[in-house]
């Protein structure tokens, strides 16, 4: 593997998310050259968020392909460069343009490995920026990943960090499935160190980890919602509470090992996301962990996340989203049973 | 060899760049002196609406904001060739023919300022709600005149009722599947509709050669419509294409699809920064072609109007100012509990249940903050 010096962090020094996507892609294009960048001002203006930034530079048209204004046409076409062998890397420019190409997702690239009886490899990586909290108009705010989460045959996975950014796009890139990949939009300037030379972490692109320890009380998220959990599980730590705080990473297939041993020590779980409610991974989640460990919980499984609305407008969405307060609420209700 | 956007086509032009008047074999406008010192004052005034809006996103009162700068001939144009039976589908730039609509522009602040999603009762104005996913309105509007057509609305039955639709739509929405899709469906159907194309000569960062390799109008042709090319910085022209089209649909001789040929003089949106893929000789020379200079300097050189005139239109161009200004800064932050408003037109009890669990909620806060 070669790597140019301006794109390899030294140990300690400290990266965005988005700049950590923009050095996991630079290290997979180093590595393979059957990878190829597609999407919409992907090119010389490096992506809306930039993450693409200078990589058609160095790389060149034919490998960061500025794609016309059709996604339905960037999955299609990325669809057949797999088939024909290529490692096809698809930016959706927000979350809620992605619904022009969910047929293609859905209905052709989730399926065409099962429908070939495992002759077709469709290593198809999707970016989606999700999320709210950054004040945008309609359908840039979205958390569609139930949806995809859903439909068999896709991998669905959130990064929630610089560190998992850098390493969870390479691992979805090599991946020989397809992979949903859900970016954090809202994240996507926060810092932390990142050490490649410190290696990958030890979980592969299918695992959730335990991010904070704690005894009293589980609470599950991912993508945005991490930080969030943090902070409540800090601020609850003032309080005497004691809260487990598990990334999940991956949505599917969802890590119900690391979820189901975390859930027996503390016997409760919060699961926080910001999509609605109804029908979401939390529901999932819940229902799930009610089988496995039915006689091991204090409480029901309780969710927090987004109410049964459209995504409101960006001057109410502070109050849409879950925050802080409505995590240790709902971790108060459940430490009452 | 790719062919470049302006080989050998011909541009519908009334108006050229230096302001003088031409015929053109096919299109022709009459206008009074009026009519004429109307237009300007709708290209003038919507020009300064965009920089209210925009002087307010940097002051941060929107979140974001669509320049038309540099469009406002093909939207006024467009928008005064409508009648009052006629129906808009926009997308999220068109604030001149919402003007020519009458559709306050407040309304269209409250969607960028992030008060609500529009709003808009779209049949009050015949203005649809502003569309941000591309190219999906351009479908609804097929949709509509197919129902015009079904309410007898178009042909020789009773021609003052008649009405069209007409979709507004980027170049690069010429790449979405929807877009093709609406102009399948209004073929095969003869429906009464406009297809009414921005080349801005950009879609963010991508060229029109990122999208097309031949004249989007030449593109109409395969569908089975005729298309037109205009240029879209000519006022006059753009209306008299808009009108032929209408006359044409309203009759009930089906689609045309209008190419306003015309450029982007801003930023995609104030999100945008286009210093890092378009040059700044490219802005300069469409600076030339300014859609306002060239009718301001045939009204001054052949003497409509007066210096008082363009005093008053500054006078009343200030007020609007204000009037955007105030009505923005003023404008309330919705009620929180609003988001669960409207999500049916037929309420249901879960949703009444989680919305009151959310009242609760935070009516909990309320003591707390007063202890504090
Ligand atoms: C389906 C979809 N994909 C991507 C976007 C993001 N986006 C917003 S505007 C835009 C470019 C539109 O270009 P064009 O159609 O030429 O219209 P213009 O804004 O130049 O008037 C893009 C890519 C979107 N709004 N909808």
């Amino acid at each position: 593997m070669s790597s140019t010096a301006a794109a390899a962090p030294a140990a300690g020094q400290t990266t965005t998310l988005a700049k950590a996507i923009t050095m996991g892609l630079r290290a997979a294009m180093e590595r393979d050259p059957k990878v190829v960048l597609m999407g919409e001002d992907i090119g010389k203006l490096g992506g809306v968020f930039r993450v693409t930034d200078g990589l058609q530079k160095d790389f060149g048209e034919d490998r960061v392909i500025d794609t016309p204004l059709a996604e339905s046409g960037i999955l299609g076409t990325a669809i057949g460069m797999a088939l024909r062998g290529y490692r096809p890397v698809c930016e959706i420019q927000f979350d809620g343009f992605v619904f022009p190409a969910f047929d293609q997702i859905v209905c052709q690239l989730a399926k065409m490995h099962a429908r070939s009886k495992g002759h077709s490899k469709l290593p198809v990586v999707v970016r989606i920026p999700f999320g709210g909290g950054i004040g945008a108009v309609e359908h840039h705010s979205e958390s569609p990943e139930a949806y995809f989460a859903h439909t068999a045959g896709l991998r669905v996975v959130a990064c929630s960090n610089p560190v998992d950014a850098y390493w969870m796009i390479q691992q979805a890139i090599a991946s020989d499935d397809p992979v949903i990949f859900f970016e954090p939009k809202r994240r996507y300037w926060e810092k932390s160190s990142l050490d490649v030379s410190a290696g990958p972490p030890p979980e592969g692109l299918d695992q959730a980890r335990v991010v904070r320890e704690g005894a009293d009380i589980t609470v599950a998220a991912y993508g945005p919602m991490v930080k969030v959990c943090m902070d409540a599980a800090s601020a609850a730590a003032e309080d005497g509470t004691s809260i487990e705080v598990l990334d999940l990473r991956s949505l599917s297939p969802l890590d119900m090992d690391t979820i189901v041993a975390s859930v027996r020590r503390t016997s409760r779980l919060v699961v926080v996301h910001e999509a609605p409610v109804t029908l979401g991974m939390g529901a999932e989640i819940a229902a799930a962990v009610t089988e496995a460990c039915f006689h091991h919980l204090e409480a029901p499984v309780l969710r927090v996340g987004g109410f049964d609305t459209p995504y409101p407008p960006s001057r109410i969405e502070e109050e849409y989203l879950p925050d802080l307060d409505r995590v240790l609420d709902a971790v108060d209700r459940s430490l009452a049973y | 060899m790719a062919v470049t956007p302006d080989d050998a086509v011909e541009l519908v032009q009334l108006l050229t760049p230096e302001g003088e008047l031409v015929e053109h074999p096919e299109y022709r406008v009459e206008f009074s002196d009026e009519e004429l010192r109307g237009l300007y004052r709708d290209l003038a005034l919507v020009r300064r609406i965009d920089a209210e809006a925009t002087a307010l996103q940097r002051q941060g009162e929107l979140g974001i904001w669509a320049s038309l700068l540099g469009q406002e001939a093909a939207q006024i144009g467009s928008g005064r060739a409508m009648g009052p039976n006629d129906h808009v589908f926009p997308t999220y730039r068109e604030h001149g023919v919402a003007w020519c609509r009458g559709v306050d522009p407040l309304k269209l602040l409250g969607l960028f300022r992030g008060v609500d999603m529009g709003g808009w009762d779209p049949e009050e104005h015949h203005f649809h709600l502003y569309t941000i996913v591309i190219g999906a309105q351009t479908l609804h509007a097929v949709g509509y005149a197919m129902g015009i057509q079904r309410d007898g609305m178009t042909g020789d039955a009773d021609p003052a009722r008649n009405a069209a639709a007409v979709a507004y739509f980027g170049d690069g929405a010429t790449s979405q599947g929807d877009v093709n899709e609406a102009f399948i469906w209004a073929a095969v159907n003869n429906a009464p509709v406009v297809f009414f194309c921005q080349n801005n000569q950009w879609a963010i960062s991508e060229p029109l050669e990122r999208q097309s390799r031949i004249p989007l109008y030449q593109r109409a042709r395969g569908f089975g419509f005729p298309g037109v090319r205009v240029d879209g910085n000519d006022v006059l022209a753009t209306y008299a294409v808009t009108q032929a089209a209408l006359a044409r649909a309203r009759e009930g001789s089906g689609p045309t699809f209008i190419e306003a040929y015309t450029y982007r003089m801003g930023a995609h949106t104030t999100s945008d920064d286009p210093t890092r893929y378009r040059i700044a000789a490219e802005v300069e020379s469409w600076k030339l072609k300014d859609p306002i200079e060239r009718l301001r300097s045939y009204l001054i050189r052949t003497g409509k109007v007066d210096q008082a005139w363009f005093e008053a239109l500054e006078q009343e161009s200030d007020e609007l100012a204000k009037h955007i200004r105030s009505g923005c800064i003023e404008m309330p932050d919705p009620d929180p509990l609003s988001m669960f408003d409207h999500v049916y037109a037929d309420p249901h009890p879960p949703l009444a249940r989680q919305r009151d669990a959310f009242a609760a909620y935070l009516a909990s806060f309320e003591g707390v903050e007063e202890e504090q």
